[in-house]
């Protein structure tokens, strides 16, 4: 039973390519077309989400991500900055809440600020705040040791080159340390970006008004309505529609950086 | 082109005193005391590990000194209680590996601490940033960033960026080290010319052609001590001690001493 190595390669290839045709095969005939369609496709069921799953869905999960973005970037340098302080307590305070915010789900984190506090403090806490907060507190836990990292990938010639010109350490920092460092963390950052889009859709646990509808919780509002998948399926494009272009512009970035080097 | 060393002015530009350097154990400055008078150019030779840089690095506390004081014209710059981001201002400092900050073009370079740092406005600033680019022979480059400069336009932007604070000295760590030797020549050409105009300078270099034309004194390092210090014509053409002996017979090695004696033109 000895084979020769093209005769062993023919075989393999022709076991790989008869399992895929008789895979497609089954689907093909054993599937109840009709009822997939349905459940899935169904054309009218997904023109009826337009124009709203565009004009209030998307538009709300954008704002809810970028609202959650700038906050959780801005605690994030502040965060990056406090990790690298040369006080003990700050750098204590902000690895204590890095490790917190890392390690809990962001579930735990919206049910807190939009039942919990609520509850809790008798307020009444406007939604976009929530949402922002909420997106945001966890986010900046992973942006900051993202920024942490940029900030420290500057060579070290910089920060002296700037004392040297009589730059103090803070002016040092914001001219010249941090508009280096955003340049080397901006693909890290796009994709932490495209993961606040998704976990944007956590939003649906809270209380929400008709117009603050973001993609999920109008997928699946309509899912019940419908009765059909479509709507979800629809939202998933919606997703698409903003997470794509962003991982495209970071393969893109990520090649420019690559470059520079 | 050599000048009167020494001028007795009242204050020496610096003066380190009793000034000790260590890095945990490792003591890499033993005791030095020198000064620098204003106007007076000051190479300092010596082999690797000497501490050159270390000391240089000192003058303008980018290194705190572990004992002893540095003072520039009278201002104790190792009082706990001075604004070092004030003195530091007033002197220039030029780095072995350039350091240009690489998101800012060749101007902005020039003009990003003028503006932070002196409060100059951004037309004064540009104003006195083109004006230090064309003294140093790279105006048309104004808006290139670093990366698509050579390495000897980089050092000379980075002496632009230096003298665009209008600074009492400067302080130069081999400068022309990380270039292609073609490139040496602009870079030593600038500073000639700085030397010349009565610039206060302290040289680290291994650039003995430059150190025995341009420097009023010459200072040979070893071992975290000042082991002989004088003019140019001695302590490279006459040294006293072994060890600078030996230093400079394995720095001018047959080839660099042809260049050395030939002697380039000053610029
Ligand atoms: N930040 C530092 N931490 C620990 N050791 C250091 C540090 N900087 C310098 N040293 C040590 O101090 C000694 C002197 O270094 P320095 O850079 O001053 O020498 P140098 O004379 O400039 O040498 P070279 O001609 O190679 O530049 C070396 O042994 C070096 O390893
Ligand atoms: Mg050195």
């Amino acid at each position: 039973m000895s084979m020769s190595r093209r005769q062993r390669t023919r075989t393999v290839r022709g076991v790989q390519y008869g399992v895929l045709a008789l895979v497609v095969a089954a689907v093909a005939f054993g599937a109840n077309w009709g009822e997939i369609r349905r459940a899935f496709f169904d054309l009218d069921v997904a023109q009826a989400q337009f124009p709203d799953i565009i004009t209030t869905a998307l538009v709300n999960t954008v704002v809810y991500t970028l609202l959650g973005f700038g906050f959780g970037l801005a605690l994030g340098l502040i965060l990056a900055l406090m990790r690298l302080s040369s006080v003990p307590p700050y750098r204590w305070l902000a690895i204590g809440y890095i490790e917190f915010f890392r390690g809990v789900p962001a579930l735990l984190v919206f049910i807190a600020l939009g039942f919990g506090v609520p509850i809790a403090f008798q307020v009444v806490i406007n939604q976009y705040v929530t949402v922002m907060l909420a997106l945001g507190l966890v986010g900046a836990a992973y942006m900051a040791e993202t920024i942490r990292a940029g900030i420290q990938a500057v060579p070290k010639g910089q920060v002296e080159a700037a004392r040297s010109l009589g730059m103090s350490q803070g002016r040092a920092m914001r001219s010249i340390v941090i508009p280096q460092a955003f340049r080397i963390v901006l693909p890290p950052l796009t994709n932490e970006l495209i993961l606040l889009t998704k976990d944007s859709s956590l939003v649906y646990l809270l209380g929400l008004s008709l117009g603050q509808y973001e993609l999920a919780k109008f997928g699946r509002d309509a899912l019940n309505e419908n009765r059909s998948l479509t709507p979800i399926l629809v939202a998933g494009l919606c997703y698409l529609i903003i997470t794509l272009p962003l991982g495209h512009l970071v393969r893109r970035l990520e090649a420019r950086t690559a470059k520079a080097r | 082109m050599t000048k009167v060393a020494g001028t007795k002015a009242d204050e020496a530009a610096i003066r380190v005193e009793g000034l000790h350097k260590s890095f945990g154990d490792l003591e890499v400055l033993k005791g030095i005391d020198f000064t620098v008078s204003p106007g007076e150019v000051v190479c300092v030779i010596g082999p690797s590990g000497s501490g050159k840089s270390t000391l240089l690095r000192c003058v303008n506390l980018l290194e705190e000194p572990t004992a002893g004081t540095v003072a520039l014209s009278g201002t104790e710059l190792t009082d706990p209680d001075v604004d070092i981001d004030r003195v530091r201002r007033r002197i220039g400092m030029v780095f072995q590996s350039f350091n240009l900050f690489p998101h800012l073009s060749a101007l902005d370079n020039l003009t990003i601490a003028q503006r932070r740092v002196l409060g100059r406005t951004k037309d004064e600033a540009k104003r006195i940033g083109r004006a230090n680019l064309l003294r140093v022979g790279v105006s048309e480059k104004e808006s290139a960033y670093p990366a698509q400069l050579s390495g000897g336009q980089q050092q000379r932007v980075a002496i632009a960026r230096a003298l665009s604070m209008d600074p009492e000295l400067m302080l130069f760590d081999e400068p022309t080290s990380a270039l292609d030797p073609e490139l040496v020549g602009d870079v030593l050409a600038v500073m000639r010319r700085l030397a010349d105009e009565g610039m206060t300078m302290m040289v680290v270099t291994h650039e003995m052609s430059f150190a025995r034309e341009v420097a009023d004194r010459v200072v040979f390092m070893d071992g975290g001590v000042i082991v002989e210090e004088g003019s140019p014509s001695r302590v490279i053409g006459d040294p006293q001690h072994q060890r600078t002996r030996t230093f400079l017979s394995r720095v001018l090695d047959p080839a660099a001493a042809e260049v050395t004696e030939d002697g380039e033109p000053p610029a």
